[in-house]
């Protein structure tokens, strides 16, 4: 349980003033010029002592990824790209940072921009979030006024502008190369990699995109030090997390929590348990609706970092939980992700463009139980055709849902097949 | 240069190979579709997948570099089951209409499901269906086969400078298209056709005419322009049925013109297949032999200079070479070659070549135009420059008409007048010129064929000179012809000798009287109505301008009916094949001549065309060495004189119809309503 003292997001639940004199009552932008003056080696040392692992999803060491930035500009300028197309379904924590503190985020472009040699960073905003753009268009401006960023930032020298793109509604534009791709205007299509955008990032310069939170989180642990930020959680699943709880809980919540925390005491401290008991839980998915869903006896005693849920083949993705009760058809849930992969599959590469469309339409029977029992191992093969064989991680995204179905739910997906199969028999006698 | 393994072999490659490169190398034939040598790399089709030790994933061979110390597998079960799921993918929604596809026999995606796929589908669902485009009449699309390879795509952003193409929609609603519906505005569209994998883009005219084992092959070069482009006729029976191109990376790599490609059905229209003699005004079917008693009666007992000859823009070498040594012998020096009347030098054989060769553009770094749009005069080479734009650091500078070249210049005027402050350094663009390492002069027909010509071609020596585009080990002062039998007749001097006419003299001369015999060889681009009275014989294969005018016609061979010689602009000589024999009782065009001249009492001493080619050789030595350049040496040429301030103005106006076999061809006579003359269908996009 994280103790209120060591909260990063303070105004979380936006009860406090969002603007530039309640982040400053809050602590943000205290003295950032000290630490701009400790330079760039101490800064990306310190991150990477800190063990802050990226909250976007992938759970990359962000120290590390700002090391791969070229310590010198061959003649390209550089780019920090924020990514606050936070569309993945199920979270909704990049939103709140974003309206409840984007301070936080903004002064965090400034540190990480300069740790990396970027002079402008950009930040590039689900276009649905409007709200969520103007408080942060308005943080940027007080900033720029109070000369925080702009010409000489907080008067430590380094010229910094940070620009907001709002994104036009594609889930696909929340994947770093497509999110350049949308930005520099073109169709949002990843990009194969190699190259990385570390070396050929937007308009071909060194690049690097990092998600909301993990920017966000910057001052702070800068501030604090890493040891502090490093004490928390576990070993390589170090500091706080904000956890999207959403579902079948009594009290849907953001909370602002410790890594490694046990699923059940996240959903029974702070979202006054499961609808109907603990034991009325069904099955959750851990970390928004990429990763395989778990089902209750997994759930029990599992804690909610990465390599917890890594080894029972989940992840923890953004930390977006859902849960589900026991009324809860997991079948036709899980219909609904691949529904949504399908349509945001961006069309691009083979495997991920005819096989969602595939796996859906078979997942549509699955849910009526129109289907036979092969075609259960058909469409386990079918997504193990898909995963792996992309060139983003869209195609391993909709995979995944589906086999954390089969591998957990084969009886639940056999019974609908086997009942169907008796209603049509009844039918034609 | 990093070491790889591959298979178990070990390979060496120049470091930024990719590992398809690599494994081509060794003989390891990798899958794909969307992969294409000369288009950048999509990596999206995923046929490519390979297994690399270390990496986590199958990695698309397509893209990924090599790098030092990597162990490939090509033929591990994993790689066959990546590419069977995605052969499997890619037909899941595609039609298995290959029974009634024009693709069928060489479709790429039916080769590789044979190789790769599996022998049974599992999909049950519905397939999706795609409503199909217009892109106008060259290519129909079936947009339902379309397997999403993005080659189109990348040729007319790449290659083409049209970026006409793209994609719309998402997911599997992903559609290759116009997005608003037109025609794809480019002369090099027909060669998406051949890039595409699969039956989505087809060619339109040749639409269920024939599958491919049923044609006969055979290896040619293209006459439509001066580049000579190297091509391959399919013909089934007697009827050429297709063109489709030749590798070859000295002249067009693998692209050819729309022209080239889809004017081949001009070749069965408005043919001359029997000889014509004028009866009382009217043209009436005859006989050879009364054909050439007519010509000998009124030629024989005339004086030489009585009678001239002007050959035409696709009149091969063989038949000029003929022409000329009959014209000798009559003992006229009336003979041209350059029916635009252009002012070249046909003295030195540097003042008349593309001395650079196409190739060479590769290497130039900045281009002066002047008088020509080389995207209608020449489309490959046009594209060459383009490829050399996109690699960056190339300067180009247009005197003439200001247009889309699909690559950025600057226009420094519309007439000559900037070409003598270029010369004198004083205009900004000598700087550039003198700056650039290989600088290039590319000369047009269109800054020839004026009175001023012989002024400026004097001018553009000098350019030549005094910017380095002439040095020791580089000459890039290039003339861009148009007419394909141009250079081989200046090879040949088929120029007016001693004392002789040129073409605007031959034609004063028969409206004067002063000539009473004019000799077309598929000759029709000159004012037939200034031939005055002159006794006119019209040697060629199609009924356009000159047989209209004749007063005999002997009926010769097009290009893909005979085996003859062309040289293109570059001054590379080479040679058509018979693909089909002429129609009724046309003849190969020298042989005509040959027997022509039996009848006229000065027969010419060479019975077969191993000895005609022997005296070209005689004549230019260059026609001993085929498909190759020999580089020219330079000389001083080109005259002096006022400059006129008229415009340049390209010679094509119509860059579909240029020719017989162009004006004849229906589907040429298509894109000239829609492209030149602007005849779009109307849809329901317009207003």
């Amino acid at each position: 349980m994280l103790r209120d003292q060591d909260r990063i997001f303070t105004n979380l639940y936006g009860r406090e003033d969002w603007r530039l004199s309640g982040a400053r009552a809050r602590g943000d932008w205290d003295n950032t010029k000290d630490i701009i003056a400790k330079g760039r080696d101490w800064i990306i040392e310190e991150m990477k002592q800190s063990g802050l692992r990226g909250r976007g999803g992938a759970g990359f060491p962000t120290g590390v990824k700002w090391s791969f930035m070229p310590k010198q500009s061959d003649g390209r300028p550089h780019y920090l790209v924020v990514n606050a197309d936070e569309g993945e379904p199920g979270t909704c924590k990049d939103r709140e940072i974003m309206r409840h503190d984007p301070h936080k985020l903004v002064e965090g472009c400034l540190l990480a921009s300069f740790a990396m040699g970027a002079h402008a960073a950009y930040i590039y905003i689900r276009g649905e979030f409007v709200q969520e753009a103007v408080h942060l268009q308005a943080a940027i401006d007080e900033a720029y006024d109070a000369g925080l960023i702009g010409k000489n930032a907080c008067g430590s020298g380094w010229d910094f502008d940070l620009y907001i793109h709002r994104g036009a509604g594609a889930y696909i534009c929340g994947e770093e190369t497509a999110l350049i791709e949308s930005l520099e205007g073109k169709k949002g299509q990843p990009r194969l990699k190699p190259p990385f955008p570390a070396g050929v990032g937007l308009y071909g310069c060194p690049t690097t995109v990092n998600n909301v939170e993990s920017i966000a989180v910057a001052p702070t642990i800068l501030r604090r030090g890493a040891t502090w930020f490093a004490g928390i959680g576990r070993p390589n699943n170090t500091g706080t997390k904000i956890f999207s709880i959403s579902g079948h809980v009594n009290n849907p919540c953001n909370v602002e929590e410790e890594m490694g925390i046990p699923l059940r005491e996240l959903i029974e401290k702070h979202c006054g348990g499961v609808r109907g008991g603990w034991d009325n839980l069904l099955a959750i998915i851990p970390g928004g609706s990429s990763v395989p869903a778990l089902p209750k006896h997994i759930c029990d005693d599992m804690l909610m970092d990465f390599d917890s849920l890594r080894a029972v083949k989940s992840g923890l993705g953004t930390a977006a939980v859902i849960v589900m009760d026991k009324s809860t058809d997991i079948v036709r849930a899980i219909t609904r992700l691949s529904r949504f992969y399908k349509h945001e599959s961006c069309g691009q590469c083979t495997p991920c463009r005819e096989g969602t469309g595939w796996m859906w339409r078979v997942m549509e029977r699955m849910a009526t139980g129109n289907a036979t029992i092969d075609e259960i191992d058909m469409l386990e093969d079918v997504t193990r055709q898909v995963e792996g064989h992309t060139i983003c991680a869209l195609g391993d995204a909709a995979a995944w849902p589906i086999q954390g179905l089969i591998r957990h739910f084969r009886p639940e997906m056999e019974r609908k097949i086997a009942e169907y199969r008796a209603a049509a028999t009844g039918r034609a006698a | 240069m990093p070491k790889l393994t591959i298979d178990g072999i070990e390979v060496e490659v120049e470091a930024g190979t990719t590992i398809l490169q690599a494994c081509e190398t060794i003989g390891v034939e990798i899958p794909r579709f969307c992969y294409h040598e000369r288009l950048n790399i999509a990596g999206n089709c995923r046929m490519c997948l390979v297994e690399v030790e270390k990496a986590p994933k199958p990695v698309a061979s397509c893209a990924m570099p090599v790098a030092e110390g990597m162990v490939v597998h090509t033929d591990t079960p994993g790689v066959h089951k990546a590419r069977k799921g995605v052969m499997e993918f890619l037909l899941i929604n595609h039609p298995l209409d290959c029974p009634i596809c024009d693709q069928g026999g060489e479709c790429d995606l039916q080769d590789q499901a044979m190789a790769f796929g599996g022998d049974r589908g599992r999909y049950a669902e519905s397939k999706r269906a795609v409503r199909d485009k217009d892109f106008g009449p060259l290519i129909s699309t079936w947009m339902t086969r379309c397997i999403h390879c993005t080659r189109c795509i990348r040729f007319s952003k790449e290659v083409a400078g049209v970026p006409e193409l793209g994609a719309t929609g998402r997911g599997e609603n992903m559609e290759v298209t116009t997005y608003v519906e037109k025609a794809l505005s480019s002369e090099l569209s027909g060669n998406m056709i051949d890039l595409c994998p699969v039956g989505a883009l087809t060619n339109r005219p040749y639409a269920f005419k024939a599958r491919p084992w049923e044609l006969r092959k055979t290896e040619s070069i293209d006459v439509m322009d001066a580049v000579g482009a190297n091509i391959r006729v399919d013909v089934r029976g007697n009827e050429v049925l297709r063109v489709l191109p030749r590798l070859n990376e000295e002249i067009n790599e693998e692209w050819i013109s729309d022209k080239t490609r889809f004017a081949c059905d001009g070749l069965s229209k408005q043919r001359l297949d029997r000889p014509y003699l004028r009866v009382d005004g009217k043209l009436q079917p005859t006989t050879w032999a009364a054909a050439f008693a007519a010509i000998a009666d009124k030629v024989k007992g005339l004086p030489g200079s009585k009678i001239a000859a002007i050959a035409g823009d696709q009149a091969d070498a063989e038949a000029m070479m003929a022409l000329k040594d009959l014209m000798a012998g009559l003992g006229s020096a009336n003979i041209d070659c350059r029916q635009d009347g252009a002012a070249i030098d046909a003295s030195t054989r540097a003042a008349y070549l593309f001395n650079s060769t196409i190739a060479g553009i590769e290497d130039a770094d900045a281009i002066l135009l002047i008088g020509s749009n080389p995207r209608w005069e020449a489309p490959l080479v046009n594209a060459r420059i383009r490829k050399r734009y996109l690699r960056g650091g190339l300067k180009v500078g247009v005197l003439g008409e200001r247009l889309n070249l699909t690559y950025g210049y600057e226009h420094l005027g519309t007439d000559a007048g900037p070409l003598q402050s270029i010369l004198d350094g004083s205009h900004a663009f000598a700087q550039v010129l003198k700056d650039a390492k290989r600088p290039m002069i590319i000369l047009g027909m269109g800054a020839l064929s004026r009175p001023d010509g012989a002024a400026i071609l004097g001018l553009a020596r000098k350019l030549a000179e005094a910017t380095g585009a002439v040095s020791e080990e580089w000459n890039s002062f290039n003339l861009l012809h148009t007419a394909a039998a141009r250079v081989g007749g200046l090879d040949l001097g088929f120029v007016p000798g001693q004392g002789g006419r040129d073409v605007a003299g031959i034609l004063d001369g028969a409206q004067k009287g002063e000539i009473s015999v004019v000799y077309l060889l598929a000759a029709d681009e000159i004012d037939t109505a200034k031939l005055g009275n002159a006794f006119v014989i019209y040697q060629g294969h199609h009924g356009d301008a000159g047989a209209h005018r004749a007063d005999v016609i002997l009926p010769g061979a097009a290009y893909t009916e005979k085996n003859a010689t062309y040289v293109n602009l570059e001054g590379r000589v080479q040679r058509t094949q018979l693909a089909v024999f002429p129609p009724g009782d046309a003849k190969e065009d020298w042989k005509i001549l040959r027997a022509l001249s039996e009848a006229l009492g000065h027969k010419l001493p060479y019975d077969g065309i191993v000895q005609l080619r022997a005296r070209m050789a005689q004549v230019n030595p260059v026609f001993a060495t085929v498909d190759e350049v020999v580089p020219a040496s330079w000389g001083s040429f080109g005259g002096e004189g006022e400059l006129s301030g008229a415009p340049f103005v390209s010679p094509i106006k119509n860059f579909y119809m240029t020719d017989p076999i162009s004006r004849s061809s229906k589907t040429m006579a298509d894109c000239s309503a829609l492209f030149v003359n602007g005849q779009q269908e109307k849809t329901g996009t317009h207003g």
